[in-house]
């Protein structure tokens, strides 16, 4: 099973796109850590720097409709070649959500209060996650201040992470 | 309770329902193109996997940049080439031969009624035209379909968009679902089907049909889908009709899966199109259109015709008919791609290749090129296209670049202005 918990990247918009996530031009490229520079490269949003705000972050949190846009994979796989394994949202583009769950990795979805909540409580500070998958609940800490939310994914979303992704457990099971 | 056609579809395929809100389908039909295949087949290979399901159940084509560009583009198709003479597919279309996949696969009668269909593209949308669930995968979903023959998706709750009235002369398809997705937004649509009914998608082209459906993912829709009809049958009708013994017996053997009047829809909307009017995208997101009017001082750099979109005859014939006689502007790069070899071939019989050439315009091979911003037509930074593909992201068509999206009437009507126009066979206020 992937590591989901580390430092909070905070992207404070709704619907980014997988263009944004990772620019067309680099589907070219046929290895997974070859994205790893690009990621977010594009993205439409104030004072972020793609090349600095990356680094050492390895969870995601965002708004509304996060993934949106075209079907390429290349976008969770440049999140995972960052070793980003999670992102929370209050909701998913439908291919993006299943392509996480499919590579093993996990896309939360929290109702709007919350993350409207963590928004207010921790974007601007230095922030860590740490996920407790037995117990569905996200621990989030900065400045010694700590609150923990629960969280609930499927039954067949939590076999796809705790088996690897689909791959094995369809190979195995049709 | 009735049940609607991706209801119906959900329960002829269904292999296993590992809880209440998931289903594993079988699929009739993978489809695979050289941008999402050869990181799956790569990986499938790195699994010790490197299996296929049924190898007449795969359709290949190498279409996004074709001729390759570079050295890595070339690798993609050596790859996916390579791949597919491994697995004996037959069914594997290379230059010379290739068209844009969702315009290619529908004229080799690839999809037909009832049909499940996958394919690592979010535009795999455009195949519902027929009646089928066709539906954009991940690579991994894609891995899965070509190695078992399965995919799995949530229920298929679906939205009925009730086509209704009369479309004005000079509005087209493309004017209709750009206005539908600009009501419903780009996520009004999340995990849903949009099932395109009434009495002006009955009187549509599958051509026009395909383009409603083809954007259905631009509203976050799983996909689109029209209910089969003699259409329909017209359409297929040299794949199938050794299958059934009249075009009448094949309408009724289509018809089992028709929504049923009862059925269950999560939403119901009329959209009456009697006073529609060309359309155009303003913003980087495709629900931000406004009718053409309101754009018309925009200046454009480049017109681009072509893609899955509105690459098909029935969209050249159109464009054509507004340049007839015209030269485009000094100031407009026109690029014209058709989108698959018989359109092409069909468009140079009847001339229409010529009236582009006479006009201005550049005529290119069958590829998506520009559409992706990958070649045959990529935007520098701070220039303007009109184009009558699917999507106006931010880079999209090349770095910096902005992208309005038209139908091919506005297209043609647009290079010949140098800015953003509405076409004359629109007669409404211009
Ligand atoms: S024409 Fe454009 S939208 Fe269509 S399949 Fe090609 S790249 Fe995708």
């Amino acid at each position: 099973m992937k590591n989901f918990s580390g430092n909070v990247l905070f992207l404070d918009r709704s619907d980014i796109n997988t263009d944004e996530i990772i620019p067309a031009k680099y589907l070219t490229e046929i290895s997974k850590q070859a994205l790893k520079p690009y990621l977010l490269e594009d993205i439409k949003l104030e004072g972020f720097n793609s090349q600095l705000d990356v680094k050492g972050k390895h969870v995601i949190i965002t708004r509304v409709n996060f993934g949106c846009g075209s079907s390429r994979e290349h976008a969770p796989w440049a999140l995972e070649a960052n070793n980003i394994h999670l992102v929370i949202a209050e909701n998913f583009a439908r291919i993006f959500r299943q392509n996480m769950f499919n590579c093993g990795m996990m896309a939360v979805e929290l109702p709007d209060q919350t993350i409207d909540g963590i928004f207010k409580e921790f974007a601007g500070k230095e922030t860590h996650l740490e996920t407790d998958f037995e117990n569905n609940a996200f621990i989030i800490t900065a400045d010694g201040h700590q609150q923990e939310i629960s969280f609930s994914i499927s039954d067949f979303d939590r076999a796809l992470v705790m088996t690897g992704g689909w791959v094995d457990y369809a190979d195995e099971k049709y | 309770m009735g049940k609607t056609i991706a209801e119906k579809i959900f329960d002829a395929h269904r292999v296993d329902h590992p809880e209440k809100d998931i289903h594993v389908i079988r699929l009739d039909a993978v489809f695979c193109h050289e941008i999402t295949t050869p990181i799956a087949v790569n990986d499938l290979v790195s699994r010790g996997k490197d299996r296929v399901f049924d190898s007449d159940k795969i359709k290949v084509v190498i279409d996004h940049v074709s001729p390759a560009k570079d050295s890595k583009t070339a690798m993609q198709g050596k790859i996916l080439r390579e791949w597919a003479k491994r697995h004996k597919i037959r069914d594997f279309f290379d230059i010379g031969r290739n068209g844009v996949c969702h315009a290619l696969f529908p004229e080799k009668g690839f999809v037909r009624p009832g049909y499940t269909v996958i394919m690592g593209d979010s535009h795999t949308c455009t195949h519902g035209a027929f009646g089928a669930f066709a539906a954009g995968v991940g690579t991994t979903d894609l891995e899965v379909g070509i190695l078992k023959g399965v995919c799995a998706f949530r229920s298929p709750s679906t939205i009925k968009i009730d086509i209704i009235g009369r479309l004005p002369d000079g509005v087209f398809s493309k004017d209709v679902i750009l206005f539908i997705i600009h009501r419903l937004g780009v996520n009004g649509a999340t995990n849903k089907i949009l099932e395109f009914t009434g009495p002006v998608v009955d009187a549509m082209s599958m051509e026009s049909r395909m383009t409603l459906c083809n954007m259905a993912v631009e509203a976050g829709a799983t996909s689109g889908i029209c209910n089969p009809d003699m259409t329909t049958v017209e359409y297929l009708w040299e794949f199938i009709q050794n299958d059934h013994a009249d075009k009448e017996s094949a309408l009724a053997t289509f018809k089992s899966f028709h929504s049923d009047s009862d059925a269950q829809y999560d939403q119901v909307i009329e959209h009456d199109v009697s006073r529609r009017e060309p359309m155009v995208t303003f913003g980087y997101k495709p629900d931000q259109v406004k009718p053409v009017k309101e754009m018309a001082s925009t200046k454009v750099d480049q017109v681009y015709i072509g893609s899955c979109t509105n690459g098909r005859i029935e969209d050249l014939r159109v464009a054509a008919q507004v340049l007839k006689g015209k030269k485009i502007s000094d100031s407009v790069r026109g690029i014209v791609s058709p989108a698959t070899p018989k359109a092409f071939r069909q468009a140079m019989e009847e001339g229409i290749l010529k009236t582009f050439m006479d006009s201005g315009f550049c005529v290119t091979n069958p590829t998506c090129g520009a559409c992706l911003g990958m070649s045959n037509g990529v935007l520098a930074e701070g220039e303007v296209c009109a184009s009558t593909t699917n999507r106006n992201f931010n880079g999209r068509m090349g770095r910096g670049g902005m992208v309005h999206l038209v139908s091919p009437a506005t297209a043609a009507a647009t290079a010949i202005a140098g800015f953003i126009s509405n076409s004359g066979l629109y007669k409404g206020s211009p």
